[in-house]
């Protein structure tokens, strides 16, 4: 059995044209990332740079209306709004000290190809992000922000021209390039050493919440609930609560309902499969074609899931579920108008967990919630209004 | 019963087409008219929706057959009515999630009770093969595998040490596709690899024009993959099969000879 599995889950399944790069990639992390001087020129970036630590807000209005205490872990205000930068800083300080001279990135929402833009920009490194043509028209703010700052965003119009053919375009770009180039991954999926990787650069979340919670309330949180596209921001913040008594509830897309294609959930209706390079749980029909996916939150709309993910589900340890669009909206409007913090729609999936579920805790209970980003991306008359 | 062994005593012409492009009825003459036209190996793509190791090409040609209502069971259909005609070695090029799905002991008996000769798994390196080798022994399809000019030395003999037929060389770092000429890498990558090994070596990616053929041979190439230029003139000729099969088989016809005609059969004494 190979490297980077998670129970059965994971392993490096790529093309031989790409085993080269995953393999350097794969040593460059392992000499590179231990060392106290990345981690210092990590830890600089995050702090000065980036804004981190980010605050655990306690909301007291939200708490009122839960019957319980609700506590955000504000990656929303994170540089760049969100939690992806806490990845591309570090994938991009590595590729630079592997010296490549440039970085591709998918992009699905288009925050991670912003926050690659960011970690571009600031290192000195051209960025060419590859985004679904269908993705490009419902997040042109984000295509306007990458180009801004200097990436070149290229729309990819192969198979449904969303998240998972863009990642598709840039494994190909990989292949044909990676002698010079480094190419980013957006959260924890793809080949070995990514899911690892990725996790490890988004930990300092849970990291710091657990201290924070600690710090205020003298124990730990009774649950912690994420949303779950790849499961970078969820697996970060839920890592370093593995080992102890708490509830950890990671949330997927539920879209228009469960028939195939109209949702994301991929832990909750998929079966064991192969998509870029893992073994992981997989919208898929019968013969293993991927199925087409459908979220209100481009962010969510990918068809398969972390590997780490899958093995934690079949272990038992985290619970995934799914909330549908509809409430995803409501908790939008809830959130902004109650706490005056409007989250992204992603992280409105975590919102919307909590507002289903508050029967279930009691005035004491902790909660906090990953609120992986903020809504300024989502922002239009039909979000605001009601009419979807 | 190994079809392969003879094959190579002399360079061979490997022709490579999408199963189920455009539709199930022009893929069936597709295969026939590769085969009437001198390919002495078949390449059959089974249609991924995700085909992370094809250019633009392949893909739109996956896309139109899976559009037309391709299916692993209707490939392994075209691999029945093909070995009802003719002979000639079948090899499978697949997607590992293909496989997985259908779960790699049937999939692997499958194919051998459709006529499979050999089965390449595009997304599966040597490492992760475990979950088909012991199939592919137990039912005598070679698994075939792709070394690439980035392959390191030792870790050629690694992956030849587990793969059957032929070795499957990838003349470029990247993705399938015609090129004006033949990759710099490609030539010395025959060279390397021989020296590593004594398997039949066949040259793909990029690979279009009798020029390009004539070289890889000259190379000491055993084999030469042609993929994306005949995907294109099936491609080109949507809804028109009769000049899809004369353009086919006049373009295989040539190519052919220039395989062939590259060294004397009698001369190329490294085939096993
Ligand atoms: C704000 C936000 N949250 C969550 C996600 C989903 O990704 P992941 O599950 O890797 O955290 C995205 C992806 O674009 C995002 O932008």
């Amino acid at each position: 059995m190979s490297n980077g599995r998670f129970g059965d889950y994971g392993g490096q399944f790529v093309p031989e044209t790409l085993m080269a790069a995953v393999t350097a990639l794969e040593k460059g992390r392992n000499v590179i990332c231990p060392t106290q001087e990345f981690r210092d020129e990590l830890s600089f970036y995050l702090k000065e740079y980036a804004g981190r630590e980010t605050p655990l807000t306690f909301c007291r209005n939200v708490s009122d209306d839960m019957g319980c205490k609700v506590y955000l872990k504000r990656e929303d205000l994170l540089h760049s709004g969100a939690h992806k930068l806490n990845n591309t800083l570090g994938q991009g300080l590595l590729a630079r000290h592997m010296g490549k001279k440039r970085l591709i990135a998918e992009t699905g929402a288009g925050q991670h190809g912003v926050a690659t833009a960011i970690a571009g920009a600031v290192l000195n490194l051209p960025v060419e992000v590859y985004m679904g043509e269908t993705d490009c028209k419902r997040q042109q703010l984000n295509v306007f922000r990458m180009e801004l700052m200097g990436a070149k965003v290229i729309p990819v119009k192969g198979g449904t021209a969303t998240l998972k053919d863009a990642v598709n375009e840039a494994m190909r770009e990989w292949a044909a390039s990676s002698g010079d180039s480094a190419y980013i991954l957006g959260s924890v999926v793809g080949p070995h050493p990514y899911p690892e990787m990725v996790r490890d650069f988004q930990t300092v979340i849970g990291t710091e919440a657990r201290r924070q919670i600690l710090e205020r309330e003298e124990r730990l949180p009774d649950e912690v609930i994420a949303c779950v596209g790849g499961g970078s921001n969820a697996i970060g913040m839920f890592h370093p609560f593995l080992q102890d008594d708490v509830r950890l509830v990671g949330v997927e897309a539920g879209g228009r309902g469960n028939a195939p294609g109209e949702h994301g959930a991929s832990l909750e209706s998929g079966r064991p499969g192969i998509l870029h390079g893992a073994l992981s749980y997989l919208l898929q029909d019968d013969d293993g074609q991927v199925i087409d996916t459908h979220s209100v939150a481009a962010g969510l709309d990918y068809p398969a899931v972390g590997p780490e993910h899958s093995m934690l589900k079949d272990a038992g340890r985290v619970h995934y579920e799914s909330v549908p669009d509809a409430d995803i909206l409501k908790a939008f409007r809830y959130l902004s108008r109650r706490e005056g913090i409007v989250p992204a729609l992603e992280s409105a999936h975590a919102v919307a967990y909590l507002i289903r579920e508050q029967d279930r805790f009691e005035r004491d209970d902790i909660v906090i919630i990953n609120l992986s980003g903020r809504g300024d991306k989502d922002i239009s008359r039909e979000v605001v209004h009601e009419q979807i | 019963m190994n079809r392969f062994e003879t094959v190579f005593e002399r360079p061979a012409f490997i022709a490579f087409t999408v199963a189920g492009d455009p539709d199930p009825a022009t893929s069936r003459v597709v295969a026939q008219t590769l085969i009437q036209s001198g390919a002495d190996i078949l390449e059959l793509g089974i249609p991924f929706s995700d085909p992370v190791g094809d250019g633009p090409v392949i893909q739109r040609a996956d896309e139109r057959a899976l559009c037309a209502g391709a299916t692993t069971d209707s490939a392994f259909a075209l691999v029945r009515d093909v070995r009802r005609e003719s002979d000639v070695p079948v090899v499978l090029l697949v997607y590992c999630n293909t496989v997985f799905a259908r779960g790699p002991e049937r999939f692997y008996r499958e194919a051998k009770e459709a006529g499979v000769d050999g089965i390449l798994i595009v997304d599966m390196p040597i490492e992760e093969a475990d979950m088909v080798l012991a199939y592919a022994t137990e039912t005598g399809i070679a698994p075939i595998f792709t070394v690439t000019p980035t392959t390191p030395p030792e870790r050629v003999k690694k992956i030849a040490a587990h793969a059957g037929g032929f070795l499957y060389l990838v003349s470029l770092s990247g993705v399938t596709g015609k090129r004006e000429t033949l990759s710099e890498a490609a030539l010395p990558l025959i060279q390397s690899v021989r020296e590593e090994t004594d398997m039949p070596l066949a040259l793909g990616f990029g690979i279009a024009t009798e020029t390009h053929a004539r070289q890889a041979v000259a190379a000491g190439a055993d084999g030469v993959i042609v993929g994306s230029a005949i995907v294109e003139i099936v491609e080109r000729h949507v809804g028109d099969a009769k000049g899809m099969e004369r353009e086919l088989s006049d373009y295989i016809s040539r190519m052919k000879a220039a395989v062939v005609g590259s060294v004397p059969a009698d001369e190329d004494q490294n085939s096993v």
